[in-house]
């Protein structure tokens, strides 16, 4: 009978919660090392750095990444000895502590990518750390080199020693050994040995307590996870010991409750390290946890999620029910009207504190950084150096998972571009080595990021003559330094004059721009010549929720995000223009702003047409640049609560999500950026159909 | 659903729509295995597994709950009230099997 | 063993030589089914938030407690023409590929449990609603229900879509 792959939500889950712990476990490895210097004693670092390459260990060895488990019990041998004192830590050893976790932290990620690495993946690092470990002097002889990693199971049947106890519990609960016993039977070849040691004598027998454990032997062509599986209802009520046997046996290991059944691959000959007590590693807050005593929880995002989640429509339910009860009372029950503000401001509170959960330091974006600094400086051969300041700064998790690519892209090219070589910075009177600031900072309801370099600056004519030359802009543009800077977020544009694969590849600035836009946020630049250039994202704090301005188009109400909004008006019959082409604009305080009717783009029939009739909303996008909407009016300000179309639907263009509002009715949140493109789009359309808008150019 | 793949499998399977129901059937006959949904009017999943722990004479009986994917907090409430196990919805007819299996006598 | 005796669940293994069950409604003159395991929830027409330029068989979307689902006009899907929808019409709730969307129709009819061999496969003849959208006739009594195929009805509107949505 064969076992379906039944946990296999729960194990991609368990998968998951893995790789995320060794991001952490990684990033803390890596400030360790850097922290550390040759012959220094530093037990304490040398023990945090084992402790990571440990338990990523563990749960690598439960999920069968048997080539990183190898490398990790290499790498973990040599930090034991290290941080026993039996082993001196020197130069060399600092070195190939450093490359180990390079390796270590490759592996990792071929792991999480799901790709199995080559049998001589790192084998040279390998050889080295068990050079160090027996303590010659030059890397190893032949009989080593092959063997980088344990010999690969055979294909087909392993063993396994499983150590099955249950405690009363499970039989409480109606579970049966006996039935667990055979699926495991049918599994592969068992053989079952019961431990009746601590069968008490009669007299003080207990009917419904546990005393029998078993110790089985499994041959079976199946990964532990199927072991796990049989296993997974009752597995917080028992212990439970599953190992996978090799050549050599390990040595038997506590018996430690386990929220996750842990596997241990061996060593072949050579490292015979003891193998401490392996550490349950609590995956979901089952609080077993002997690791990290801070005060502090590991929750399932998951939860998280939910409890943001179900607090946005407390938001949403306690604005219903203040609209109807506004809509079905005089405002003369003073009692209640108070009670209703007492209410909004606890929901507002609530949701503030629930938003804090999510919220986290950039450091574990930063903390990448030095390394990608050194390693691009060494491709290019360049002196850079890393400053970083306010890691402690926070933001919602979701947003900093998107931080990553923009950072790294930009890092790199003020690595790669930015700064200048050290015979030209000589010359030019500053000291060799380059320095780039990154830097993170809250204003307002955003997070600031710099990234500063001393380098040359941005090249303008260059960028000029390139852009020229791509026909983004025209030959007889005249720009000013700041427009000139703005080209290279434009498409396609990339000012390298080779591709380097350090931050080539169309990986460009414009790219950067989206993915900051698509968080809600925007990249701004400065530079000056010389001197050096500046990136700064501007990002909202949290992705959930907006403050938007409620307006009406005909029939239909939309959301336009309140932080864009410069000001409203009603213009006069004067301040409106028709340029040539048939667009319009409305002249205000000495500028022509482009006007754009939300009617036209989304199609709404029976709106206000003239915007003299109706409201111009001038609104600030991303770039700097202003934009007139003509709605038919404004309704009121509200906060709130982001819903995507897309979990249920396709994007839609114009439209960046939706909201409940009050009364249950859906509105749509406008994208004000892509209005324009959309309009011009329309206007196309609307030349060559008939079409049933009020047209007025 | 579920017993239309029970029954196929050879088991007899009585049914009651919710869950006071459930524990007046309970009370007169002697069954193997108790499946109950979460959510049902009257009496929901995990009370009635707690009604069933509590005394009388399925006390020791494999209960196994439906839950859905997204039940996670379900499943806990459910163990904790005492229940055997679990099978998620939506399921194929062998994943019920197997499950049964793990908790029942063939 | 209490078990529900509404709210169906999601599809089991299809290729199953059991008995499986549907839900019957009628747009038009003709009856339709589809799988029970993908019914999520039948409610009555409300006015839906028009999502602009799309599809005109795209009516909107709308907020069933808290959730936002798009509703899409069977009639208009086959090309039949829209539906003047009253609070009489239908919408049904269905999960298609872990998504929820709403069908708008005239009404429900039965819930039919039919064996998968009694399902016969679709006529080649020339009919005004595409092949692809069916996936068997069920014959009930002396008449026809039509099988659909939700995930073809729909095909085009997925993750596939963010790409040419922009």
């Amino acid at each position: 009978m064969s076992t379906p792959s039944f946990g296999s939500d729960e194990l991609a889950q368990f998968r998951r919660t893995f790789f995320e712990e060794c991001t952490e476990l990684l990033a803390d490895l890596e400030e360790r090392l850097g922290a550390l210097a040759a012959f220094s004693s530093d037990v304490e670092g040398l023990n945090a750095i084992f402790r990571a390459v440990h338990s990523v260990k563990a749960g690598a060895g439960a999920f069968g990444y048997t080539v990183l488990v190898g490398f990790a019990h290499r790498f973990e041998a040599l930090l034991d000895r290290l941080r026993d004192g039996k082993a001196e830590l020197d130069e060399r050893t600092l070195a190939a502590l450093v490359a180990a976790a390079d390796v270590f932290s490759a592996l990792v990620d071929l792991a999480r990518q799901g790709e199995t690495p080559a049998d001589d993946f790192g084998a040279d690092v390998a050889e080295e750390l068990c050079a160090l470990l027996d303590g010659e002097a030059a890397p190893a002889s032949a009989a080593r080199s092959a063997a980088s990693a344990p010999p690969a199971q055979p294909a087909g049947d392993r063993t396994y020693r499983i150590v099955f106890r249950p405690n009363a519990e499970l039989f409480r609960h109606a579970n049966e050994p006996l039935y667990l016993i055979r699926e495991l039977k049918g599994l592969g070849t068992l053989t079952v040995d019961c431990d009746l040691s601590r069968l008490p004598p009669f007299d003080a027998f207990a009917v419904d307590d546990a005393y029998l454990g078993w110790t089985m032997t499994l041959r079976a062509d199946c990964p532990p996870a199927a072991i796990a599986e049989v296993f997974e209802f009752v597995d917080d009520e028992c212990e439970l010991i599953v190992e996978e046997v090799g050549a050599v046996p390990a040595k038997p290991e506590e018996a430690v409750p386990a929220a996750v059944p842990e596997v241990t691959a061996t060593a072949i000959a050579g490292s015979s390290s003891e193998t401490k007590p392996a550490e349950s590693k609590p995956s979901d807050s089952k609080g077993a946890g002997k690791s990290a005593s801070i005060s502090s929880i590991r929750v399932d995002l998951y939860r998280v999620d939910r409890l943001v989640n179900m607090v946005g429509e407390l938001v949403i339910a306690q604005a219903m029910l203040a609209q109807q009860f506004t809509e079905s009372h005089d405002q003369d029950d003073p009692g209640a009207l108070q009670g209703f503000e007492h209410l909004a401001g606890l929901t507002r509170e609530l949701q503030e504190c629930v938003m804090a959960i999510r919220m986290q330091p950039v450091k574990s974006v930063f903390s990448r950084m030095p390394r990608l600094v050194r390693d691009v400086g060494h491709k290019t051969g360049k002196d850079v150096r890393l400053e970083m300041a306010g890691e402690q700064t926070e933001v919602d998790k979701t947003v900093i998972e998107e931080l990553a690519d923009p950072l790294t892209h930009m890092i790199r090219n003020a690595v790669d571009h930015g700064i200048e070589d050290a015979a030209t910075r000589l010359a030019a009177g500053k000291p060799a080595e380059g320095v780039i600031r990154l830097s993170a900072q809250h204003a307002g309801s955003n997070i600031l990021i710099h990234v500063e370099d001393d380098g040359a600056g941005l090249d303008r004519d260059r960028l000029l003559a390139k852009a020229i030359d791509k026909g983004i802009v025209p030959a007889s543009a005249k720009l000013s330094p700041e427009e000139i800077d703005e080209l290279i977020f434009a498409p396609g544009f990339s000012t390298a004059a080779a591709v380097t694969d350090v931050s080539g590849r169309g990986v460009g600035m414009d790219v950067v721009r989206r993915n900051v836009q698509a968080l809600g946020g925007r990249v701004q630049v400065m530079s000056t010549p010389g001197k050096g250039t500046r990136f700064t994202l501007v990002i909202p704090l949290t992705l959930a929720v907006l403050d938007g301005m409620v307006v009406a188009v005909g029939w239909e109400k939309y959301i336009l995000p309140l932080t864009s909004i410069v000001e409203s008006f009603r213009p006069g019959r004067g301040q409106i223009r028709v340029i040539p082409g048939g667009g319009e604009v409305v002249s205000i305080r000495g500028e022509f702003v482009r006007l754009i009717h939300l009617a036209r783009v989304f199609g709404v029939e029976e709106a206000v047409a003239d915007p003299c009739q109706g409201l111009v909303v001038l609104l600030e996008l991303a770039n700097g640049g202003k934009l007139g909407v003509v709605v038919d009016e404004l309704i009121g300000q509200q906060q709130v609560v982001i819903k995507s179309l897309q979990d249920n639907y396709d994007p839609v263009p114009g439209i960046s999500g939706a909201t409940i509002l009050g009364n249950g009715r859906v509105a749509l949140i406008v994208d004000i950026e892509e209005l324009t493109r959309l309009h011009d789009r329309s206007a196309r359309i609307a030349d060559t159909t008939r079409q049933p808008i009020a047209a007025n150019a | 659903m579920v017993s239309y793949t029970l029954k196929g499998a050879g088991f007899e399977v009585l049914e009651a729509e919710d869950g006071v129901k459930a524990l007046g059937v309970l009370a007169n006959t002697r069954v193997d295995l108790i499946i109950t949904d979460i959510n049902m009017p009257n009496m929901d999943g995990v009370t009635l597994v707690k009604r069933v722990r509590a005394g009388g004479n399925h006390a020791s009986t494999p209960i196994l709950i439906l839950t859905t994917e997204s039940g996670d907090e379900r499943k806990a409430s459910g163990k904790a009230a005492g229940a055997t196990g679990w099978i998620v919805k939506p399921f194929a007819p062998e994943k019920l099997l197997s499950v049964v299996n793990k908790v029942c006598p063939a | 063993m209490a078990e529900p005796q509404d709210l169906p669940n999601a599809g089991p293994d299809a290729a199953a030589a059991q008995a499986r069950q549907f839900i019957s409604f009628r747009v038009g003159d003709d009856e339709f089914a589809i799988d029970i395991m993908a019914v999520r929830e039948i409610k009555g027409w409300t006015e839906t938030t028009v999502l602009p330029n799309q599809q005109d068989y795209m009516l909107g979307v709308l907020n069933l407690r808290g959730t936002i689902v798009p509703i899409f006009d069977l009639r208009c899907r086959f090309g039949l023409g829209l539906t003047t929808a009253t609070r009489s019409h239908v919408v049904i709730i269905v999960a298609i590929g872990g998504r929820l969307l709403g069908l708008l129709v005239d009404a429900v009819s039965d819930i039919l449990t039919v064996n998968a061999a009694d399902i016969r496969p679709v006529p080649d003849v020339d009919q005004p609603i595409d092949n692809a959208f069916l996936a068997g006739i069920i014959p009930v009594g002396d008449s026809m229900v039509v099988l659909l195929s939700l995930e073809n009805l729909f095909a085009n509107h997925g993750p596939a879509n963010a790409a040419i949505a922009a």
